[in-house]
């Protein structure tokens, strides 16, 4: 009887050295952004009936978007939605069979990542006042 | 349906169901964020008066309250997955898994409150 290969997980120890090809490296990314906005989505909420509920209100968002903490938080979740709607557009395209061989996949997955970070200095240099 | 020689796939959908309700969600929160990205950008210069008019029609609730749905459906399944993937202890990952559902039924029924206060 031939022994067949054991192919097994990687250990969490092997995690920093372990190199993802960019595809693999979007997709983690996709499930990481996705989680954390999951987590963030009382955060949303609380903006959102906050913005909504009066003119004072509207206008304590606005102080509050002038804080550091709150402008961090707030580049990381812009982060997480763009970089989790482009990898998202991507996977529906790949889903129906577009951009499938190996060399399109590492190139559209390459560029979701740049255009979501370049999307996301856009909207930090906006919150800032660079721009 | 067999894949390949040894395996049978068989029996509780195999999350094909899943699957698909996830990418029917996502496809109905990218219309939203078209619909919503439009009407924000038609009402600039954005105050709070222009930013409540966005959510006064009663088409404009609805399409919101679809989104959030869509959303928590969304959520849903992929927060299920990371669980699954992840949470070996079945007593833990049932835990989560119920803590997911009452977190986001809470968040939706935040949500409509918000909605229908405007």
């Amino acid at each position: 009887m031939t022994k067949r290969r054991v192919i097994r997980n990687i250990s969490i120890t092997d995690l920093m050295r372990y190199r993802l090809p960019p595809p693999g490296l979007l997709s983690i990314l996709h499930r990481a952004s996705g989680a954390l906005m999951f987590v963030a989505l009382p955060v949303a909420l609380w903006l959102f009936d906050l913005s909504l509920r009066s003119e004072a209100g509207y206008r304590q968002l606005r102080a509050l978007a002038s804080g550091w903490l709150v402008r961090i938080v707030v580049v990381l979740l812009a982060w997480a939605l763009l970089h989790h709607l482009l990898a998202g557009i991507r996977y529906l395209a790949l889903d129906l069979d577009l951009g499938m061989d190996r060399a399109a996949a590492h190139r559209s997955a390459r560029i979701v990542m740049a255009v979501s970070l370049a999307l996301t200095a856009w909207v930090a240099a906006i919150l800032f006042g660079v721009l | 349906m067999s894949v390949g020689a040894r395996r049978l796939v068989v029996g509780a959908h195999y999350g094909l169901g899943e699957w698909l309700i996830q990418r029917a969600t996502a496809i109905v929160l990218v219309l939203y964020l078209i619909v919503l990205a439009v009407r924000v950008i038609a009402s600039m210069p954005l105050d709070y008066n222009a930013w409540t008019a966005i959510f006064v029609p009663l088409w404009m609730k609805i399409a919101t309250l679809i989104a959030w749905v869509a959303l928590a459906y969304h959520a849903w399944i992929g927060m299920r997955d990371i669980w699954m993937d992840y949470v070996r202890a079945t007593s833990l990952r049932m835990l989560l898994l119920l803590a997911t559902i009452l977190w986001l039924a809470a968040c939706l029924a935040w949500a409509m409150q918000i909605l229908w206060r405007v």
